[in-house]
């Protein structure tokens, strides 16, 4: 069943769906990448994001034009979650990976019970005029669904890489990382730069939560399917390499969407995960990241 | 230390023996069918501890290494006809491998990725099972388990018994690793893992060693499922609760002993089982995250620690 | 979400259930105690959806106890939550037996949770009204098991017969199926590929897809390559909403003749007024509709009192696939109850096995296994639709029967692209 429109089609679809991951996994790639706080109530968080946008949707307002507004309210709830996890752990010096891990985890649960309760169990989606017209290209067919949520990634990961290598509160955030007594020499808070930097990644997931509500219905439940994908975007892009980010996450969407195209879509959910497996066990460092 | 054995080899003998009694002076079936989960849980929970809680090392995949274990033996016993024994053995021993080859993979770097990748554990798993159609992929598959011994009154007594002696010969070995050389070293990898390095601990074998000691019981928690629900399918085998409540058992009960995951699990999956009857589980899930927040907020040492009695050395993280 | 209202009554009902052992030894003479039918309901967890067939069941108690009970005792419910997953049947059904010491129960929704309870009903000698369950009787073959809903024989590889009839009858040749990786959708395509098989049909693409997958251009061009006269999709719905968009975005051949089959998901109300006109075309199962051969004061009598109760829970205001037929499975219930004049299950079968039942949803008929002995799987096409409003899907001619002949309505508007466009 070999053709040239079939294998293009998909490397277009594999591309836009990658970078789609790529704008789930920006906020983890900030959160664990930079500040070693594995976060995996991102993902819920992203889908909070969704129904963010979908409650906005419902008075007529455009996704995007939705989520740009939640930026705002979903950086206080990045402070306020960081500073409730440094407060649980500052007062024991420093946290450690299993009790943030679960700490994340019970977070998750409770912000995906609050959604139930709230909006019910039911699948949410929006309704925007270019949802289910699509841009034609010779043999290329790309649906708007796809293609407008994909243009979002980019932006926001250009806009916060940029904002991370050119201006100093973004180079403190970079530094941070590394070096948390040099900062306070030069006069800088560490728990501020890092709330701040928590604010920041959190206020991607209401862009991100647009992007998955464009595409297609979302769930309370949704983040969970997305946890593995993610994190496996983060790690082989070598923790914090914002471009890696983009560039793991499209191989990762071609990869997908190559399997779903010759071999079995049945496959495709463990594609990221195989990647990530044989990323894990070859090169343990990352592809794009220095090591450690 | 001998003397401490010795009360717990009998305590051992007691609960066996009322295992094998009870079934004929309770009437009622339905305690065993609740008194299953429970000890399935209290299975689980002891197993995730012995990387987990031991070493350090957080596995989200329970349900990978649960659900193998069912599937394996379901897989046994409806092809070949193999019993319930040796099912649960290769169960055990499938995930003692699968334990190890997940450890290899991820174990050199930091116990973050070990985490990560447990998590994939899953995904990969139940997306194989979906693709054999001999295990009956999403149609799962019926079946109807062998007719209980006469030493037992009737199926669901019979997995109970089965269930028992599961959990005690894990909870066994678990505190055979925590009294052993084992645990000492496992101890020192969880407190410093470049210093244990250093003073000569082999960390990497150890480690792995407890992936597979850890796997082993976790897959054998499974085994006997399949008899008990009479039918597998991968959403419920593969099932986020499973990996939820293997973390949230030990971490309630308190990870630095054998006694906190049992603590935990006796605890946590009584009140399960008794809100699945009264009370909307959404409220049941929002429970187990408020409780998992709580206890990492002000009760890191879980209940073991709160009502201990004395205070931990050392290894505090 | 549960009322509160309902809280208290599940908490009183747990309470009851404790003193309850005590009725167990003597139930068959407590004549002055109420009948006790006991289920499991999903509530929560991803079959959440079914949980509007909760009220059918209310409703049918209500109406009996107001109408003096059974055997001129009171009906009580006692219903749990299984979480959607089938660990906790086996508990739950032992806790309805053994403990709440119910009188006649009911299976779980659909086939993938009942499982785990035929062994059980099986041994203990029970009576039980399934629920959805396809094939649900077919391995176990217990007597005593009757199905509430219209799946009718050999349910599985039966099931969709309808669609292939239809696909038959428009000289389809070629036929391309797709199904998610779940129980209901897996069996719903595997026995279509064996009913296109005995119609010599060729299976020019047959593939499953995991749950959650959101992009089906890939799966479409597939299709596309495969140049087929009638596509089977059997999908649940969050896909069926992603394939409707798919094939709308990508576009499908002309000689598409029908399209649909197995879709979960435009049967609710959400689905429906979400996608509202990208509906028309579309043939696809259903369990009833408000057309005229259907429409009967009885069942509409219900509908009109289930609106306003499922508009309160908010959940689906329509409710046509699966609240009737909780409410029918009271009915079977009653019947049996009244009709042997017992609690007896042997009784209470054989009657039942003798006799055929009237429901709100008709005259049924059981064979030797339980199952309707008429298939009654709607095949409906959605025409007509305009805008996005729920309240058209109330009258006749959006969701036109084709099959069963018995109860047509119309006739297939085909080719697909054309029904889709008008």
């Amino acid at each position: 069943m070999f053709s040239i429109d079939i294998l293009l089609n998909a490397i277009v679809t594999g591309i836009l769906l990658g970078s789609v991951y790529a704008s789930l996994a920006l906020g983890l790639a900030i959160t664990f990448g930079i500040l070693h706080i594995p976060n995996i109530a991102h993902p819920t968080l992203v889908v909070a994001g969704a129904f963010f946008v979908y409650t906005l949707a419902q008075w007529g307002l455009d996704p995007i034009v939705a989520a740009v507004i939640g930026l705002v309210p979903f950086y206080v709830l990045g402070l306020a979650l960081y500073l409730f996890y440094s407060r649980v752990f500052e007062r024991r010096g420093g946290a450690n990976v299993l009790q943030s891990l679960t700490l994340f985890f019970g977070l998750s649960l409770v912000v995906e019970i609050l959604l139930v309760l709230s909006f019910g169990s039911e699948l949410k989606s929006v309704n925007v005029s270019y949802i289910g017209s699509s841009l034609k290209f010779g043999a290329l067919t790309v649906p708007y669904r796809l293609l407008i949520p994909a243009l979002l990634g980019p932006v926001m990961i250009a806009a916060v890489w940029l904002y991370l290598s050119r201006t100093n509160s973004g180079t403190a955030i970079r530094a941070v990382a590394h070096e948390e007594r040099a900062l306070s020499i030069a006069g800088l808070d560490p728990a501020a730069v890092k709330r701040h930097a928590f604010g920041i990644a959190t206020a991607t997931a209401v862009v991100a939560g647009a992007a998955l509500i464009m595409i297609g219905p979302v769930e309370p439940f949704g983040g969970r399917f997305q946890i593995g994908r993610v994190f496996a975007i983060v790690v082989l892009a070598g923790m914090g390499s914002i471009p890696g980010n983009l560039v793991i996450a499209i191989v990762i969407g071609v990869a997908e969407a190559l399997v779903a195209s010759y071999l079995n879509p049945s496959w495709s959910p463990g594609v990221a995960f195989a990647i990530l497996l044989l990323g894990l066990a070859f090169r343990p460092q990352g592809l794009f990241g220095a090591a450690r | 230390m001998r003397k401490n054995s010795f009360l717990f080899l009998a305590a051992v003998g007691i609960v066996l023996v009322l295992g094998f009694l009870l079934p004929w002076m309770v009437r009622n079936p339905f305690y065993f069918f609740v008194g299953y989960v429970v000890l399935q849980y209290v299975t689980i929970a002891t197993g995730w501890n012995i990387l987990g809680g031991y070493a350090g090392y957080i596995n989200f995949g329970a349900a990978g290494f649960f659900g193998s274990g069912v599937y394996l033996s379901a897989f046994l016993f409806t092809t070949l006809g193999l019993p319930l024994p040796l099912c649960i053995l290769a169960a055990a021993i499938f995930g003692a491998i699968l334990g190890v080859l997940t450890g290899y993979l991820t174990l050199r770097i930091q116990g973050v990725y070990f985490a990560i990748a447990t998590l994939g554990l899953v995904v990969v798993l139940e997306t194989i099972v979906h693709n054999i159609s001999a295990l009956g992929g999403a149609s799962g598959m019926a079946v109807y388990g062998p007719r209980p011994p006469a030493w037992s009154p009737g199926p669901s007594q019979y997995n109970f018994t089965v269930m028992l002696i599961i959990a005690v010969a894990s909870v066994a070995l678990a505190r055979f690793v925590e009294i052993s050389w084992i645990g000492r070293g496992l101890r020192a990898v969880k407190a410093s893992e470049d210093a244990a390095e250093c003073s000569g601990v082999p960390t990497l074998r150890l480690k792995l060693l407890a992936c597979a000691l850890s796997g082993a019981v976790l897959a054998a928690a499974g085994a006997p499922y399949p008899f008990y629900t009479s039918y597998v399918e991968p959403v419920t085998a593969f099932s986020l609760i499973i990996g939820l409540n293997a973390i949230a058992m030990p971490l309630i009960g308190g990870t630095k002993s054998w006694s906190g995951p049992v603590l935990g699990a006796l605890l946590l999956a009584s009140v399960q089982q008794i809100a699945t009857v009264t009370i909307s589980s959404e409220l049941n899930i929002l429970f187990v995250g408020l409780v998992l927040i709580a206890f990492v907020a002000f009760a890191p040492g879980g209940l073991a620690d709160l009502f201990g009695r004395k205070p931990s050395g050392g290894a505090k993280p | 979400m549960k009322t509160r209202r309902q809280f208290h009554k599940l908490a009183a009902a747990t309470a009851a259930s404790l003193v309850a052992p005590a009725i167990l030894g003597n139930r068959v003479f407590a004549q002055d105690k109420p009948i006790r039918i006991g289920a499991s309901v999903s509530l929560t967890g991803p079959l959440a959806s079914t949980k509007n067939g909760l009220i059918g069941y209310e409703l049918w108690r209500d109406d009996v106890n107001a109408a003096g009970g059974l055997l001129g005792r009171k009906v009580e419910l006692v219903t749990y939550d299984d979480q959607s997953s089938a660990a906790n049947v086996p508990a739950i059904y032992s806790k309805l037996v053994d403990v709440d010491a119910c009188d006649v129960l009911f299976s779980p929704y659909g086939a993938n949770l009942s499982a785990p309870v035929m062994p059980f009903i099986k041994q203990r000698d029970l009576f039980m009204v399934g629920m959805f369950g396809l094939a649900g009787n077919d391995v176990a073959k217990h007597d005593k098991f009757f199905h509430s809903g219209p799946w009718g024989p050999n349910s599985g590889r039966d099931w969709a017969r309808g669609f292939f009839d239809l696909a038959k009858a428009q000289g389809v040749k070629k036929i391309a199926i797709i199904n998610a990786d779940l129980e209901f959708s897996k069996n719903a395509a595997k026995g279509g590929a064996e009913v296109a098989k005995e119609y010599g049909m060729e299976i020019v693409f047959n593939q499953s897809y995991p749950p959650n997958t959101s992009d089906f251009s890939a799966m479409i061009r597939n299709i596309n390559a495969g140049d087929p006269d009638a596509i089977f999709i059997a999908s649940y719905p969050a896909d069926s909403t992603a394939i409707i968009r798919g094939v709308k975005e990508i576009g499908i051949s002309d000689k598409v003749k029908l399209f649909g089959g197995a879709m979960i998901g435009p049967q609710y109300g959400a689905l429906l007024s979400s996608l509202g006109p990208e509906l028309n075309g579309l043939v696809n199962s259903h369990t009833f509709v408000p057309e005229p051969t259907m429409q009967t004061p009885a069942i509409k009598g219900f509908f009109d009192r289930y609106t306003p109760i499922a508009v309160k829970q908010g959940v689906d205001p329509l409710g046509y696939y699966i609240p009737p037929f909780y409410y029918v499975a009271g009915q079977i219930a009653a019947a049996a109850i009244t009709g042997s004049k017992s609690v007896d299950p042997k009784k209470m079968a054989a009657f039942l096995h003798a006799n055929a039942v009237d429901t709100i949803a008709g005259k049924i008929a059981f064979n030797e296994i339980g199952d309707w002995k008429e298939r009654r799987v709607l095949m409906v096409q959605l025409r007509g639709i305009k805008g996005n409003d729920l309240e058209q899907f109330r009258s006749p001619g959006r969701q036109v029967i084709l099959d069963p002949p018995s109860l047509k309505t119309g006739d297939l508007a085909a080719p697909y692209n054309k029904a889709r466009a008008s």
